[in-house]
């Protein structure tokens, strides 16, 4: 990932605006179908894109557009290789995109204790 | 882990803000279990698992007494309960994070109490003299106990369960000179299969 990457990542970010009730959460991975991408990632070395599409139950098209954002953001990474004769697509997190799932993961949190405590 | 489940897109906005956050974290969980489920199961230590149980057979159809036919299938249930522990262990270590160990340790939770059973049944039916059962009554439970331990993990793993639980039920209506086959059949024959199955299409 070059230095590109990195700078659209921290746009993106901060473009991000009022997630729930005031906290700025992680537009990038708020999103289910990337958030489901991000969390099954987190459990698994490396999935393929059918895996992942079974997992998340979604079609090729939004599947491969979420991940292409993923992706782009540094999250997660793709390799394609052959399989035999088979192209196959295969998925594998970040080390930032595990620290962006640790960040959402604690946000969520704090929102739960903010209620708690009011 | 299913999408369409539960609150949709729009629902969700109303949620109070605590409700969704609460509701985020479910639905990452219930990811993770999902993708884990399918990887927990390790088919690697089927495989061992089929190997010993063979040579089990082997052995135990050679003892000259039914008590040591039942002290080899004893020690071998307990080398194959070792080997399957172990690989499971391996097997969510390269998983390896937080959430990760809880479909494991689902899955050994459920598949304990129908091996507490066995074993139980295993001392009273010595005792009563009906050695003549313990082939089906440790298929049927073994298989019981996978479909129900498997019930969240990949459809492979209950469906296995399903076969032993078929030759469990065969094997108690068969005569009785052919239950150490149906032992090896079972727990050397359908853990090699699925075990080879599950390590390449579920990753080890």
């Amino acid at each position: 990932m070059g230095k590109g990457t990195a700078l659209r990542k921290e746009t993106t970010r901060r473009e991000a605006g009022p997630g729930i009730a005031g906290i700025d959460v992680d537009r990038l991975i708020h999103e289910r179908i990337r958030l489901g991408i991000v969390s099954a990632l987190a459990v698994n070395d490396a999935l393929s894109f059918n895996e992942l599409k079974r997992l998340i139950r979604t079609t090729d098209g939004n599947l491969s557009v979420h991940a292409r954002k993923l992706e782009e953001a540094g999250y997660i990474t793709c390799s394609k290789f052959f399989q035999g004769r088979l192209p196959k697509t295969q998925y594998r997190l970040t080390a930032a995109g595990r620290r962006a799932l640790e960040r959402y993961l604690s946000d969520m949190e704090a929102l739960i204790e903010a209620m708690r405590d009011r | 882990m299913n999408l369409v489940k539960g609150i949709d897109a729009r629902a969700r906005k109303t949620l109070a803000p605590h409700l969704r956050a609460l509701e985020n974290l479910q639905f990452i969980r219930e990811t993770m279990e999902g993708a884990t489920a399918f990887t927990t199961v390790p088919g690697a230590g089927g495989i061992v698992m089929g190997a010993t149980a063979l040579l089990a057979a082997v052995v135990a159809a050679g003892q000259p007494r039914r008590d040591y036919w039942v002290i080899t299938w004893l020690i071998e249930g307990l080398v194959a309960f070792c080997v399957g522990l172990l690989a499971m262990i391996r097997k969510a270590r390269l998983a390896g994070a937080i959430l990760l160990s809880r479909p494991a340790r689902k899955f050994v939770l459920g598949l304990s109490p129908p091996l507490l059973a066995a074993g139980i049944l295993t001392a009273a039916m010595v005792r009563a003299g009906l050695i003549a059962l313990l082939p089906g009554m440790w298929l049927l439970l073994y298989g019981a106990g996978i479909v129900s331990a498997g019930a969240f993990s990949a459809r492979v793993v209950p469906a296995m369960g399903l076969c032993f639980m078929g030759l469990g039920m065969a094997a108690l209506f068969t005569p009785v000179s052919w239950g150490n086959w149906f032992l090896a059949a079972g727990f050397g024959g359908l853990h090699m299969v699925f075990g080879i199955l599950i390590a390449r299409r579920y990753g080890g």
